[in-house]
């Protein structure tokens, strides 16, 4: 169970319940390119995968996760760092590309 | 789904007072109550007997239960009996909480729980703060500024036995604190109004008011922010937003906001409670100007102008056109 994300083992997550454009697998490879534009940040990338998600950082670690409710505790887990998206570092770099 | 309506506020505050008035409603007869106890004396569940005797499904039908194990539990016994047609059927539950309870974890079991879900929503979360001794209260105990800033409706209780200055400046501490919530007074001999328990939190006369609501400088170390942008890319504002919860969600104590979505035609409402969104639901129109995103953050030492900046980093999405722009001849002819 996540508490974070409301779900309790729950294939979905808050930011799914507006009603779907394109087909699942399709909004989950958007989905994963929007993350990955701040997930490079913190050296991951987020891929679609089998009705999921794998999170992999550069050194080959690797998660699977279920919904984007799930990712931001992964990403912590699995970059070892804070993923903080008031830190003015991480700001001044979005706001740069 | 029956919407399940939380009647928080401190010890003391007046909630049982404030329910059995309501229940003395027709129109709210078909309500079922779970009554939270605290601690091993059940104060709470004893000033309340006489609303079972009320309820005893001879005189309109109201459901009154303790809550002895978990919320859940209570919870699906309720809809059970209610499907087997044990006890009589019921339109609405509020759950009275205990008086040191922050509404947090049983907003977690209503929205995150598989089955719960499914049968019941989120409705309304009530708090009633003692006009005589909430400042105090709020002075001294965090879970009594919890319960306001969470609060779809305030219920400033005992107003006739405070001084109007007391009640006046509490009153705006409580609109700083949480400035979307409606503050309504309520002396001794008035008649609570039945819509404390029938109105949507989320529904379009609510977003309508929280479009024009004033958002003051915050008092002390509690209070809201205010972002507002033009349309938004629905991905990269949940991305934004799930970030901000995981790392910030024990701080920011309520999220409520309209949010226009690109591609989308009519808004979309959101709300949270800490770490919580609720799940997002369109209305059916714009209540009323532009299409333009607003949200309020409301939680424990929020700079508005970092938070504004990564909102605006993260999504992308445009600032609204500012109101004071002069006219392009006014400028001219200077």
């Amino acid at each position: 169970m996540c508490s974070l994300c409301g779900a309790f083992g729950a294939p979905d997550h808050w930011s799914d319940g507006l009603a779907r454009t394109v087909p699942p697998e399709a909004e989950r490879r958007a989905r994963a390119t929007a993350a990955n534009r701040v997930l490079g940040l913190y050296g991951l990338r987020l891929a679609a995968w089998g009705g999921r998600y794998t999170l992999s950082g550069r050194t080959g670690r690797s998660a699977v996760i279920d919904h984007l409710g799930a990712l931001w505790p992964a990403a912590e887990r699995l970059s070892g760092r804070s993923c903080d998206p008031l830190d003015p570092a991480t700001i001044a770099a979005l706001e740069a590309r | 789904m029956t919407p399940v309506t939380l009647l928080t506020g401190f010890l003391g505050a007046g909630k049982t007072a404030l329910l059995s008035r309501l229940l003395r409603w027709p129109d709210l007869r078909d309500t079922a109550v779970l009554i939270n106890e605290f601690g091993e004396v059940g104060l709470d569940h004893l000033l309340v007997e006489p609303l079972q005797g009320e309820v005893a499904l001879l005189r309109g039908g109201c459901v009154c239960c303790s809550i002895r194990g978990d919320l859940k539990a209570a919870l699906i016994d309720l809809h059970d009996r209610r499907r087997r047609g044990l006890v009589p059927d019921f339109r609405r539950v509020v759950i009275e909480t205990t008086g040191l309870a922050d509404p947090g974890p049983a907003v977690a079991t209503l929205v995150a729980d598989p089955v719960l879900r499914h049968a019941f929503a989120v409705g309304a979360i009530v708090t009633v703060v003692d006009a005589v001794n909430g400042a105090r209260t709020l002075d001294t105990h965090e879970e009594a500024v919890r319960q306001a800033a969470c609060a779809d409706r305030l219920v400033l209780s005992k107003t006739d036995l405070a001084t109007p200055e007391a009640a006046a400046s509490l009153r705006a501490r409580l609109a700083a604190l949480n400035p979307m919530a409606p503050v309504t007074d309520l002396a001794l001999d008035d008649a609570p109004e039945a819509a404390l328990l029938t109105d949507d939190p989320t529904g379009a006369a609510s977003a309508r008011r929280w479009l024009c609501t004033e958002i003051p400088a915050p008092h002390g170390t509690v209070g809201a922010v205010l972002i507002e942008s033009g349309p938004v890319d629905w991905t990269r504002f949940g991305l934004w937003l799930g970030m901000l919860l995981n790392r910030h969600g024990t701080r920011i104590l309520r999220l409520k906001g309209l949010v226009a979505v690109e591609g989308a035609e009519t808004p979309v409402v959101i709300q949270g409670v800490q770490h919580l969104v609720h799940p997002p639901r369109h209305l059916p129109a714009w209540p009323e100007g532009e299409a333009r995103t607003r949200l309020v953050l409301i939680g424990h030492g929020l700079d508005g102008d970092v938070l504004r900046r990564s909102y605006g980093a993260f999504t992308g999405a445009p600032d609204v056109p500012g109101p004071s722009a002069p006219p392009a001849r006014a400028a001219a002819d200077r």
